[in-house]
């Protein structure tokens, strides 16, 4: 065991510990505080791996904005919904998971098929045919950072779906509202208004973070960053304001608002759509012209993405129904 | 000297993302409270993804695919965990109403 497995050693047993205390930590407010520890020590995780792009989406989402969602949906719950558990189970868990894992690692270290091959030897080429065609064709990509190039162009598809997977969320969640009156308990939904020491925090970190924002969409084409980094950084700068009050409820009255909600997914489909009839192919961009292009998909997917998040987390009644 | 093989960083955050994936299976199936069920799904997803990314590590510039399939998966877990907790709410509220569903 080398001592440069140190830091990864510390990581690995803090995660363990978090993921433990967030299943079976006795009250459910600690399991929840543990669970929002986990994303942090993930963004580590993430960083260490050398995934900069993940440790910055997994700080804001996973950390900060899943935190919020989970704090904001327990104060609507009763206390104790679950009987206590049994300390069989934390045995039981133990030694289902110890075994399963190490019969893992056995496998790992004995076997040295397909994963082992690569893993040990530096010399075995094992880069994915993906991998491999993703680097041949970065050039004419519009961008160069790999990720957001796989992304926005080589797998556009698949950012295509996911912001429509963010309006079905959205759609779903607005169908849990009832449209005729508000709700009876809509008074316990408020956050309280005495939060100062919040409240002057968010006045500082609100601009800053729409800065951050800016400049991580505007350096997604070269480096680390791009629209979902920027977008959930947006969506917590909104989600703050909103939770002290700083910000008026976003209504979904508002045309502003709706558009705002199906821009990126509107933008995208409009590119495919005029890229399909008269281009080379749905989705296949110009190349003299996919920089910008991407550019402005993101610009637009960031706006849905910061928009439909925020709503998705804080999003009330008076949010929701026009 | 070298009978042992030597476990790489590598190899430790796959058999981290397996671990950790398999003690939320085993929450999942035995824990009650929603929340806590909730919470070991996005565990889950969270080993599944360590598993990705400890695999797109494998060489050495890291794999971009995997890595843009992980931001992607990322944001469709929080939107389906928001929308996941916005129906336990609505169920909880059903049920302190007397076991009716909302008109």
């Amino acid at each position: 065991m080398s001592p440069e497995l140190l830091p990864d050693l510390t990581l690995i047993l803090l995660l363990l510990i978090m993921a433990w205390g967030a299943l079976y930590a006795p009250q459910r407010s600690d399991a929840m505080t543990l669970f929002i520890a986990f994303g942090v020590v993930v963004a580590l995780i993430w960083a260490r791996l050398d995934a900069p792009d993940l440790a910055l989406a997994e700080a804001a989402i996973g950390a900060g904005l899943t935190g919020v969602l989970l704090m904001h949906a327990a104060r609507a719950l009763p206390d104790e919904l679950h009987r206590r558990n049994r300390t069989a189970t934390y045995w039981g868990a133990l030694a289902f998971a110890v075994v399963a894992t190490l019969m893992f690692l056995a496998h790992l270290l004995t076997d040295d098929s397909l994963l082992n091959a690569g893993l040990l030897d530096g010399e075995t080429d094992m880069t994915p045919r993906l991998r491999s065609l993703a680097d041949a064709t970065m050039g004419d990509s519009g961008v160069e950072h790999p990720v957001t190039a796989v992304l926005l162009n080589f797998r556009a598809w698949d950012t295509l779906l996911e912001l429509l997977v963010l309006l079905f969320a959205l759609s779903g969640l607005r169908q849990l509202f009832p449209r005729e009156s508000a709700p009876d308990d809509h008074a316990t939904s408020r956050w309280p208004e005495s939060l100062a020491l919040m409240a002057a925090w968010a006045r500082v970190l609100a601009p800053l973070l729409v800065v951050t924002g800016g400049y991580l969409l505007w350096r997604g084409s070269s480096a680390p960053g791009g629209a979902f980094q920027a977008g959930s950084l947006l969506a917590a700068a909104a989600v703050m304001l909103r939770l002290t009050g700083l910000l008026p409820p976003l209504r979904w009255s508002s045309v502003w608002l709706r558009l705002a909600v199906v821009a990126g997914a509107l933008f995208f489909l409009t590119v495919a759509a005029i890229t399909g009839i008269w281009g080379e192919g749905w989705l296949t961009y110009p190349a003299a012209y996919s920089g910008l292009l991407i550019i402005s998909i993101e610009i637009f997917a960031t706006l849905s993405i910061a928009i439909t998040l925020s709503l998705l987390v804080i999003g009330e009644w008076e949010d929701l129904r026009s | 000297m070298n009978t042992l093989p030597l476990v790489t960083a590598i190899e430790l955050y796959l058999t981290l993302g397996i671990a950790v994936f398999l003690l939320s299976l085993h929450g999942l199936m035995t824990l009650h409270d929603p929340i806590r069920r909730l919470i070991a799904v996005n565990l889950m997803g969270a080993g599944t993804f360590l598993v990705m990314v400890s695999l797109a590590r494998r060489s050495e510039v890291p794999d971009p695919v995997l890595h843009a399939l992980v931001v992607t998966g990322l944001v469709v877990a929080i939107s389906a965990t928001a929308f996941a907790l916005r129906l336990i709410i609505a169920a909880t509220k059903a049920d302190r109403r007397g076991g009716k569903p909302e008109p």
